[in-house]
């Protein structure tokens, strides 16, 4: 294959123009793979989909070895658009803090792929996306999916770039769990991995505030049964309240406190009303009504549900260090002080059924009051030890400076 | 490999070429980084403090953020050849546990200690009646870490308790030498500034 470079974006859309989310879920301003029946993509559900397609930006170049690549996964609501100008916010790629030109994640070194989670609305296939049968959007006809059906389908695509074998995978939050399934199901294609403020399955606080957002989605009477893009609605009021509810766990109590404290917005006094008086109700309010402008409900709600039923361990008869028998994987696993949505403990269990299976297992928990948020953010210390550890995978793969390497 | 720390170096000699090692309270990694590169090891560690860890990993060691105490239990069986604690145990709340914990996961432990016999230090609670300071041991009682200070005579009989074989013994005098083997051991409680032990479960 050749050595590729990034599209970001399409060369006709200005710098100022956003890009329709209806239309990027179907078209995305991002590289796309589409798959036929021949590639179907088989789901624990049971159905198989054969016609689906994954869309997905990479950085750098590969490798004449093709040994160079780093899989990035995102988190429930991110895309793959983890470095390079949002095409429908406008904003930074999300992860830009880690991933570019010298960064720990050097493009100069490494070819980046990053992915749309089948499942998602920004151009893998999903409920936003239009079923071949029908010719209207999927809605809830399809089919519930799994961390597992979204890491069959990342394989797909990493078969369709002619890449046996990944440098290195990573991600936080759902896509820690994403990093922690391909190390289970496909040990030989992992040299790295790198699960960062995950668990190895959702508990049950986790569970319950996925439940109380779903919930608030389906309350909405613009929600229409999931059939609000045939009624050209939109459950704007339910998708923000999940978003708001959900944005809290996302932060910590110190976070909050810092930022807001009781401040008022606006105005010197108490309304006496149901205005946002608090600065930190205006700010929820706008993350629930930006969200909405770019999210798809029910894609809220299937990957919400994807990341209630992952549990590696009950997939392995219960042991959490048979999911990883054998692996000769490096994992580097780090989790915050402040993150009570992916506590430490979380990621101790992790390190310890690591630890069982024999497998090399590096961990740090990083001082932060920034809860689960923290990994996207810049912090020094996880940079510290992600460059630590990249640099001396990369040293071993025999990967150069440069990215070159001799072999893979 | 000369200005390599003489009881580090003792250390690495005991270790049989590419082995699976543990070390526990690594620190930022100087043994494992000498292990690995002197003994081609499959080199582990546990070091409490996130910097210790940082820096483990920057150099390439797969080091978890873990304490002694607590985290051994959760290792397997005769997971490792050897699990190492190099000037550590004196610290741990449970020394007796974790020199046990050693011996179920690692076929052999190697542990090293300051002796608290050492004549200097039994000088100065002698003759100035107050806890020693010396060059090796520079904390202060109220804020040392070390709060389970044995001597080497103290080492040997808590080994005798749990069973653990002694298979190689040294004891380093202040000037880093070994003291000789055919010195008895009220002698190498005496004048050893250090320890370190070989051991294996009895079997």
């Amino acid at each position: 294959m050749v050595a590729r470079t990034n599209k970001t974006g399409k060369s006709s859309m200005t710098a100022s123009a956003l890009a329709d989310p209806v239309r990027e879920a179907s078209e995305p301003s991002s590289l796309l793979a589409r798959f036929g029946s021949e590639r179907a993509l088989s789901m624990d559900c049971g159905v198989a989909l054969d016609q689906w397609q994954i869309a997905y930006q990479t950085y750098g170049a590969l490798n004449a070895a093709r040994s160079n690549a780093v899989l990035v996964c995102h988190a429930l609501t991110g895309d793959q658009h983890v470095a390079n100008r949002n095409p429908v916010t406008g904003k930074p790629g999300w992860w830009e803090v880690l991933i570019g030109a010298g960064k720990p994640i050097d493009t100069d070194r490494f070819f980046v792929i990053c992915s749309n989670v089948v499942g998602g609305c920004l151009g893998s296939t999903g409920p936003a996306s239009v079923n071949p049968l029908t010719g209207k959007a999927y809605g809830l006809d399809f089919p519930l999916l799994t961390i597992r059906d979204m890491v069959r389908a990342q394989a797909h695509l990493v078969d369709h770039l002619g890449i046996d074998s990944l440098f290195a995978v990573i991600g936080g939050s759902m896509g820690g769990m994403q990093v922690l399934q391909w190390a289970s199901s496909y040990p030989e294609r992992v040299f790295a991995a790198m699960p960062l403020a995950t668990g190895a399955r959702h508990s049950a606080q986790n569970i319950a505030f996925h439940e109380v957002g779903r919930q608030a989605v389906m309350a909405d009477p613009d929600w229409r049964g999931g059939r609000y893009l045939d009624e050209n609605t939109r459950p704007a009021k339910g998708l923000s309240v999940a978003r708001m509810g959900a944005h809290i766990t996302y932060l910590s109590e110190a976070a909050l406190h810092r930022k807001f404290g009781r401040n008022l917005q606006d105005r010197d006094a108490r309304t006496f009303s149901f205005d946002a008086d608090f600065q930190v109700e205006s700010y929820l309010r706008h993350q629930g009504s930006s969200f909405v402008e770019r999210f798809d409900a029910n894609s809220y709600l299937y990957l919400t549900r994807a990341m209630d039923y992952f549990d590696l361990a009950a997939d392995h008869g219960g042991s959490l260090a048979k999911a990883f028998a054998g692996s000769k994987t490096r994992f580097c696993v780090a989790s915050f002080t402040s993150d009570w949505l992916f506590p430490t403990p979380d990621s101790r269990a992790i390190v310890h059924a690591l630890n069982a299976s024999g497998a090399s297992v590096s961990f740090v928990e990083l001082e932060s009051d920034k809860g689960h948020d923290a990994f996207l953010l810049d912090e020094p210390q996880l940079f510290a030890t992600l460059r630590g550890f990249i640099g001396s995978a990369a040293r071993a793969r025999g990967l150069d400076a440069d990215g070159s390497g001799v072999r893979p | 490999m000369s200005d390599v720390r003489i009881d580090l170096s003792l250390i690495a000699d005991m270790v049989e070429k590419g082995s699976r090692v543990l070390d526990v309270g690594c620190g930022d990694g100087e043994l494992l980084a000498l292990l690995a590169a002197r003994r081609n090891v499959d080199a582990r560690g546990i070091e409490l403090s996130r910097e210790g860890v940082a820096g483990c990993v920057a150099r390439g060691l797969s080091v978890i953020q873990g304490d002694a105490d607590t985290d051994l239990g959760d290792y397997p069986d005769d997971a490792f050849d050897y699990v190492i604690l190099s000037q550590t145990i004196q610290a741990t709340r449970a020394p007796r546990l974790v020199l046990e914990n050693m011996l179920r996961i690692g076929r052999r432990a190697i542990v090293s200690f300051p002796n608290f016999g050492h004549w200097s230090i039994r000088a100065q609670i002698a003759f100035r009646g107050q806890m020693p300071v010396t060059g090796q041991l520079p904390d202060s009682w109220y804020d040392t870490p070390n709060i389970h200070f044995c001597t080497i005579r103290d080492f040997v009989h808590l080994c005798d308790e749990i069973g653990a074989v002694t298979e190689r013994a040294v004891a380093l005098n202040a000037a880093g030498g070994g003291i000789g083997v055919k010195a008895p051991w009220w002698f190498w409680n005496l004048f050893g500034q250090q320890a370190v032990f070989l051991l294996k479960r009895s079997a």
